[in-house]
Formats: structure tokens, sequence, C-alpha cells
């Protein structure tokens, strides 16, 4: 399914929107080129979960942590890693808990050793705006992204 | 903070990609220090790659010791004290020297001390001859991070704004790479804006119409992107964009500062951090300075960026006072500035 996002607002309201199909133990990719919206995303998702502070890029730090009501959000960027293996070497398997929720920017960079996502958002520049298609993991429930869809706030088409 | 016995702490700086020792004697004051840079190890890849980076320090660790030692005079026995880096950072990177430094500590049988590493860049500038009072207010601006704060004195931080999202120096890495320039980028980005035309296109100053002291410098990536789609691709028009990015975020900087400034009475401004060796930025806080009437510091560039110097200072002054670890090796990847203890 593809929306089109015409500011920065409509990328919030997405994550937001995006939050209420999440459950302890899914896992995101967040797909999109440098300045795609990726992180902006996030903190609209970060938003609806209640998180009011500051949504820092990971980065530099690799993996940003967010303590959520019965829930802990890690955000990765994985755009520094130079392999797969490195993922292991972090102790990336630690993180990916039924009581936490994941979400993956530059999933590529771990190759196969990240498991299916629950949804996958590619995020392309259609500037000024941006443009994001969802998909839901094989097998998933194809309601789920028109519910989605319908359920996208003013100002996403 | 001289005392008139020395007493002389070796510091570890392995954060993120440079390894840095240092040892500072609390008498003479600093005796030696040497720095391994990984610039060019990670150039190929556009950024950091913690793993490299963590082999990196390993390897480069013991040679700077004997290093640092030789170009003091000393020998490992006349070390008082080990002070290392353990946090914030890249954690197998922070591994690497925290535990060469505890190690170390426990063989030698002297106490040891993890040094938060924002701590030791905003101690930097007490490392010069000319050094400011507290309480002073930091701009500290690097790859990391990006935070107004006020120093009230050793352990006394009071953290008035910082980033919401990218730091200042990450973007100018990743503007950067949209216009196709190595890494690292900012003097990149300052070399090519030094051709460019500031104005001829036109980007927000993030943040600056409304109150407060919090930074945010993602949107700017958009802008640069907008641009770059609706222009020719051309030299001209990079550097313009170049001119144009630095410009925006130097005023923003400037409009961020002078109202910590006014808010705070603050009479001293400490400008720390790699981003801060931009020449554009020097100038401009120079004469914020004039017209504010208060002194700016600029540590020299070499402890600007990560250096074990500012690391054995930090220690030093801790350990004087009576902290050290307990016989542990620990990290802290995210350690929060406001959490520390007052001396």
């Amino acid at each position: 399914m593809r929306l089109f996002l015409p500011d920065e607002a409509a990328t919030l309201a997405l994550g937001r929107r995006l939050f209420e199909f999440l459950k302890p133990g899914s896992l995101v990719f967040l797909r999109g080129t440098l300045g795609a919206g990726k992180t902006t995303l996030v903190r609209g998702l970060l938003r609806a979960a209640g998180h009011q502070g500051a949504v820092k890029s990971p980065t530099f730090t690799l993996v940003e942590e967010y303590a959520l009501p019965g829930l802990t959000l890690y955000h990765f960027d994985l755009y520094r890693l130079t392999s797969p293996d490195e993922l292991e070497w972090f102790g990336f398997r630690d993180y990916l808990r039924s009581d936490s929720l994941c979400l993956i920017e530059w999933p590529e960079r771990g190759g196969d050793t990240l498991p299916a996502p629950d949804f996958s958002i590619e995020l392309e520049l259609d500037l000024p705006g941006r443009a994001a298609t969802i998909e839901t993991a094989p097998g998933g429930d194809p309601e789920l992204l028109s519910e989605i869809g319908s359920a996208a706030p003013p100002g996403i088409s | 903070m001289q005392s008139n016995t020395s007493f002389r702490v070796l510091g570890i700086e392995t954060s993120c990609d440079e390894t840095g020792l240092a040892v500072f004697d609390s008498r003479y004051g600093l005796l030696a220090h040497a720095l391994h840079s990984q610039v060019q190890l990670h150039a190929d890849y556009g950024g950091v790659v913690p793993e490299l980076a963590s082999r990196d320090h390993i390897r480069k660790l013991l040679p700077l010791l004997r290093e640092v030692l030789s170009a003091a005079g000393l020998g490992r026995s006349d070390l008082d004290g080990v002070a290392y880096t353990a946090g914030p950072g890249l954690v197998g990177a922070l591994l690497a020297g925290a535990a060469a430094g505890r190690a170390l500590a426990w063989a030698l049988d002297v106490p040891a001390l993890a040094v938060h590493h924002m701590e030791g860049h905003l101690l930097a500038p007490l490392l010069e001859a000319d050094r400011p009072e507290f309480p002073f207010l930091c701009l500290l601006v690097s790859g990391g991070h990006t935070q107004l704060i006020d120093v009230a004195g050793i352990g006394r931080y009071g953290i008035l704004g910082e980033s919401l999202d990218d730091a200042a120096g990450e973007a100018f890495d990743k503007v950067a790479k949209m216009l196709g320039l190595g890494y690292p980028g900012g003097p990149a980005v300052a070399a090519l804006a030094e051709r460019g035309m500031p104005g001829r296109f036109r980007f927000p100053r993030p943040m600056t119409d409304r109150p407060g002291l919090d930074f945010s410098f993602s949107g700017l990536k958009t802008h640069v992107l907008q641009v770059l789609a609706a222009h020719p691709d051309n030299a001209d028009v990079r550097a313009d964009v170049a001119a144009e990015f630095q410009a925006a975020v130097v005023e923003t900087l400037l409009v961020k500062c002078r109202r910590a400034l006014r808010e705070t009475g603050l009479q001293r401004l400490v400008v720390s951090g790699g981003v801060s060796a931009n020449r554009a930025m020097r100038s401009a806080l120079r004469v914020l300075s004039e017209e504010e009437g208060v002194r700016v510091y600029f540590p020299r560039l070499e402890f600007c960026t990560d250096n074990g110097a500012m690391i054995a200072y930090a220690g030093c002054q801790r350990l004087l006072a009576g902290q050290a670890e307990p016989l542990r090796i620990a990290a802290y990847p995210r350690w929060p500035l406001d959490t520390l203890a007052p001396l």
C-alpha cells in the first residue's frame, strides 16, 4: 500500500497511526535514503506511545532506547554496519524480546541475520513531500494494511 | 586545582574513533599526550564503523601507552591513578579503553576512575594556561552531541538545551554525503562553503523563532534535498548549498548562545567539541562575545576533538577528591551528564 505524505506533519501522523497496529514483540523495518523521514516517522510513533522527550537520531549510537509503560522500544540505525556479523557482535538478539518493540533503519545492512519484520515501510522522496510504501509480513493480514490506510488522518492520501 | 605534591594520572579515551592517552600531573599540569585517529580507517565507509573502531583501539592502546610514558619521562610505576572514558559512546570502543584502564590500575595497585566523556570536554579548557573560571556557559558541538550547559563547577552541570534529533556535526556529515563529499563531512562542507554564496538559497534557522534553548538540525536535510532536486547538479549549486547550510547551522548556534548568555547572565562562554574547529562558527562567536561583553574560550584544536588529556584532567580532579571505581569493568553507552556527583 502506498501513501503520499505531503509534509512532516503527515509523516508524524503516519507514525502515530502505525503505533496502534504494533504490539510487544513487533519488528518494523524502515527503509529510505538520507533525509527521507525515517526518524521523523519514529518520532510520531513515540509521541503516540506517550514519549514527549527528544527522539535523537541513532546514527551515532546505533541504538536508542525508550522505556515506555510496559514496553521497551529500541530504535536502531544499522547504517554504519559493514557486515551483518556485527549484529551478533553487539548482542542484537538480546533486543528482540516479547516485551520489546524494535524499529530498524537501514535493515538491508543486517542481511539475512534479521528475522522477517511485521511491517516494512519504505519512504521515498516525492518533494516537497514523501511517499510511503507499507508492507506486512508474508502471510500477514492484508486487512491490516487497508485499516492503516483508512485510518490515515487528513493530509495523507 | 594544582597541589604541591605530584599526583599523576593516566587518561584513556576510546569512546569513538580516536584513541587518546595522556598523563596529567596535579602539580605540573599536562606532561604528555598522544593520539591515534582512525579517520582514515573509516573514510571508505563514510562514517565510524563500530567493530573496526573497537579492534583498532585494542591494537593502538599499548603502543600509545609506551609512547606517552616515554614522552613524559615516566615509568608505569610512577602513575598514581588511571582514568578512562566509560561513556557515553560506542559500547565496544568504550570497553576496550575501560578494560585496559581498569586492568592497568589493578596491576599497578592504584585507584581507577570511570570518566564521563562529556565532562572531559567540558573541562578541556581548564588544560590551557588562559583558563576560564567557574561558572561558565559551554556550547558543546560534535558529531554525537549538541548541548548548551551551565557549568557551575566540576560535576555541577545544568543542561540548558540540546539537540532533539541530529547533532550539528552529524548534520554536517549527512549533508556532506548528499553533496557527494568525503568523510569526515564537517571540514569538507566547510571548505566547499568557502567557495559558495550563502543566501542564494534560503534555509530556515530551526527553532530560533520560539523560546527555549533546544536545537533541531534534522529538518535541514529536507531543504538541502529540495534545492538539489530543483537545480542542475553543478559545482556552483553545491557550493551555494554548502554555504547556506553552514550559515544556517552557525546562525542557529549563535542565536541560542546569545539567548543562553542573556538568560543565565554568565560572563564566560566555552566552545568545545569537533564542530568548534569550524572557522565560520569561531568568527561568528567572537563577534557575539564582543557584542555581549563576555569572554569566549576555545580549547586548542587538538583538545576540541576527542583526546586523552581531558580525561586525565577530569580523572585527576575526581581521584584527588577521593573518588574511585571498585574492581570491576563497566561501560555506559548512554550516561546522562547531569547524574554525575559534584565535587
